[in-house]
């Protein structure tokens, strides 16, 4: 079980180093997002620093959910999909490994990049470290709960504003707790309580998801 | 080995087939005969597991596949249209990965054998033509030991040469005691099978 | 007894048999439904009376309310007769569900539009970030998610349960919905008015404003009665 998982996800981040291009645009949709809401507000700093938690999760929001069409699209039109429901491993470890591979390739890079776009707004030099934390805890939940949009919406037209539209109020707790977390922070509070809230969405997320995953998949190939 | 009964299949309001039933022993060929539309490929992928019958169900050796799930999964190959290969890798890493997901492990040298003999070129999917994916595709039937072979049109491209050695691959696994439905549209000569009709379609 | 019971239930399980059972219970709530309401708006608008601090306008509450408690209620029930069909993978708990969908995302826009109709002239501003109203605007995607992904498959079945599944989904995530939005809306406390904080319930609004429930909830039977009939005989 743990070999197929473990091909699974080797197989996925291949296939993405195969098409840098495809992983690129999204982190790069990430970086421009954030960039047109001061084009759009006023560059005056205090907003900037009061809006860029919000910004910048917003941000992440939109891009994990645009890559949420590579998850299974791909798959599911060459027949891929169809033998990772006939392999060795319950269809509930293939979600998990898909996700995992998924987040490494989406998720993480945020992390990285985040930082540069705090830069942007001035966030105050100490939220560094909460923000990236957050983002680190929040992005698998959004790939998570995202995938098991991502395979109800397996192949219909009109794919990706339909996922959107389904994803996005479930991503609203994620978005509140990661947000909020920095800018408690900020106003000099502990953001202790965000965070483990974060964490223990994770675990939610972990424990449940894949079930969800592999029952919409299965019916959606049906 | 696998048994079939009173199978009904439905495909939005229209009923495509019911009442078809089987019994598949090890050594012996069967193929689903149908016209368009008949609901072939529906009957196959009901068989593997892939979709539920509205009625009806499917056993392994006496046991409902619907329990058996990864156990059942296990003893079988399924082939259908799409090829199953990404465009991205090569057919050998296309078949490695193959082999692990379906939880078994080949050595390098059975895989580039069964390459070779199947005439696979070793480039890129993307570049090879649709004759040769099917071909790719096939290969995974040389490295697996799996009993039940379910193949979906798996003469569609081939040329006359895919067509024989597909031929004779089929015939050494029935002779192996293992058992293959297929469907196909063309005469493709090969011995003597038993043949499950779907009838005109609906 | 145990086995006839379970019998009896399945048969009306067949789309057949529940049609016309359906529609003389959808007469019945529809006129209790009227009944009801005109109840609930003589205590409401006639009997109650008026509040020191907001004067008339508080009256809006009558509709508001009931109108969002029965927008969650309706979401339960969806989610339950959801599970059931892919459960026990029977036709008419999926068709239940979709009939629901509607009325449930219309109690949500009526919620909605009352709260805002009535923070204008209390507040000076039609739409108040409060923790209810944002929770109510996600409701209200979660019921439009719903019903736009059964219309985006074609295969009846198909959609049936993947809209199902959906409405399980957001059934899990309410809760941690609402009270992420909860505390959302304390850490911004910037917006310090609330349609929460309504005025002390004197007996006679509470009982106005359970009256309008009870009608609000006998006209979801109905309506929901009725398009299910609509959605049977469009099916079968």
């Amino acid at each position: 079980m743990l070999a197929v998982a473990r091909t699974l996800v080797h197989r996925d981040l291949l296939l993405a180093l195969r098409r840098r291009s495809d992983v690129g645009t999204a982190l790069l949709f990430f970086v421009i997002v954030a960039s047109l809401f001061p084009l759009g507000v006023g560059a005056e700093p205090n907003l900037l620093r009061a809006i860029a938690p919000g910004v910048i999760w917003v941000a992440a929001l939109l891009s994990s959910m645009l890559s949420l069409g590579r998850l299974f699209a791909a798959d599911h039109a060459d027949g891929t999909l169809e033998q990772m429901l006939l392999g060795a491993a319950p269809l509930g470890v293939v979600a998990m490994a898909k996700c995992l591979a998924h987040w490494l390739v989406s998720g993480l890079p945020l992390v990285a990049i985040a930082p540069f776009i705090a830069l942007q707004y001035d966030l105050a030099p100490g939220l560094y470290g909460v923000l990236a934390l957050s983002l680190l805890l929040g992005t698998p939940v959004l790939s998570l709960i995202g995938a098991i949009g991502a395979a109800l919406t397996l192949g219909l037209r009109g794919g990706g504003v339909l996922l959107a539209l389904l994803v996005l109020p479930l991503y609203v707790p994620v978005l509140i707790l990661g947000a909020g977390s920095v800018e408690m922070a900020g106003a000099g509070l502990q953001p202790d309580g965000q965070l483990l809230l974060l964490g223990a969405l994770l675990v939610l997320a972990a424990a449940f998801s894949p079930w969800a995953i592999a029952a919409a998949l299965r019916i959606s190939m049906e | 080995m696998l048994e079939a009964a009173e199978l009904e299949c439905e495909r939005g309001a229209r009923t495509l087939f019911r009442g078809v039933s089987f019994v598949l022993r090890a050594g012996e060929l069967l193929r689903v005969a149908g016209a368009n539309g008949s609901g072939k490929t529906s009957l196959l992928r009901i068989l593997c597991g892939l979709a539920r019958p509205s009625a009806g169900e499917v056993r392994w050796k006496r046991q409902p596949i619907g329990a058996l799930k990864e156990d059942y999964t296990r003893e079988l190959v399924y082939i259908g249209h799409a090829p199953a290969v990404k465009d991205d890798l090569t057919p050998r890493e296309n078949l490695e990965i193959g082999c692990r997901l379906a939880g078994r492990a080949a050595s390098g040298e059975a895989l580039a054998a069964a390459l070779a003999r199947l005439g696979v070129p070793e480039l890129p999917v993307r570049k090879l033509s649709q004759g040769q994916r099917r071909r790719a595709a096939l290969a995974r039937l040389l490295v697996s030991d799996a009993p039940l072979w379910l193949l979906d049109e798996p003469f569609a491209t081939l040329d006359a040469e895919g067509i024989s050695n597909l031929n004779g691959l089929m015939e050494k696994q029935v002779d192996r005691g293992g058992a293959v439905v297929y469907t196909t549209h063309q005469e493709v000569g090969i011995r003597s099978t038993r043949v499950v009709d779907l009838g005109a379609g609906a | 007894m145990n086995s006839n019971s379970t019998v009896r239930w399945f048969w009306f399980a067949s789309p057949q048999t529940f049609f016309p059972l359906a529609g003389t219970i959808a007469r019945w709530c529809a006129v209790g439904a009227a009944l009801l309401a005109l109840a609930g708006l003589y205590v409401g608008l006639v009997v109650a009376p008026t509040d020191a601090q907001q004067g008339e306008v508080y009256r809006i509450i009558f509709i508001h309310v009931p109108a969002a408690w029965m927008s969650m209620f309706i979401y339960v029930v969806m989610a339950g007769w959801a599970a059931i069909g892919l459960a026990f993978n029977t036709r008419l708990s999926f068709m239940m569900a979709q009939a629901l969908a509607p009325t449930g995302a219309l109690f949500t826009f009526i919620a909605l539009w009352t709260g805002s109709l009535w923070g204008r002239p209390t507040w000076g501003t039609y739409w108040v970030w409060d923790a209810r109203l944002t929770s109510e605007l996600i409701l209200l995607f979660l019921y439009l998610g719903f019903m736009a992904l059964h219309a985006a498959i074609d295969d009846p079945r198909r959609a049936d349960r993947a809209s199902a599944l959906l409405a399980l989904v957001g059934a899990v995530n309410v809760p941690i919905i609402y009270y992420s939005v909860q505390w959302w809306n304390t850490l911004h406390q910037g917006a310090s008015v609330s349609l929460t904080r309504a005025p002390s319930m004197a007996a006679t609004m509470l009982t106005g404003m359970l009256l309008m429930a009870l009608a609000f909830w006998a006209y979801s039977i109905a309506a929901a009665l009725v398009r299910a009939r609509c959605i049977i005989r469009e099916r079968e």
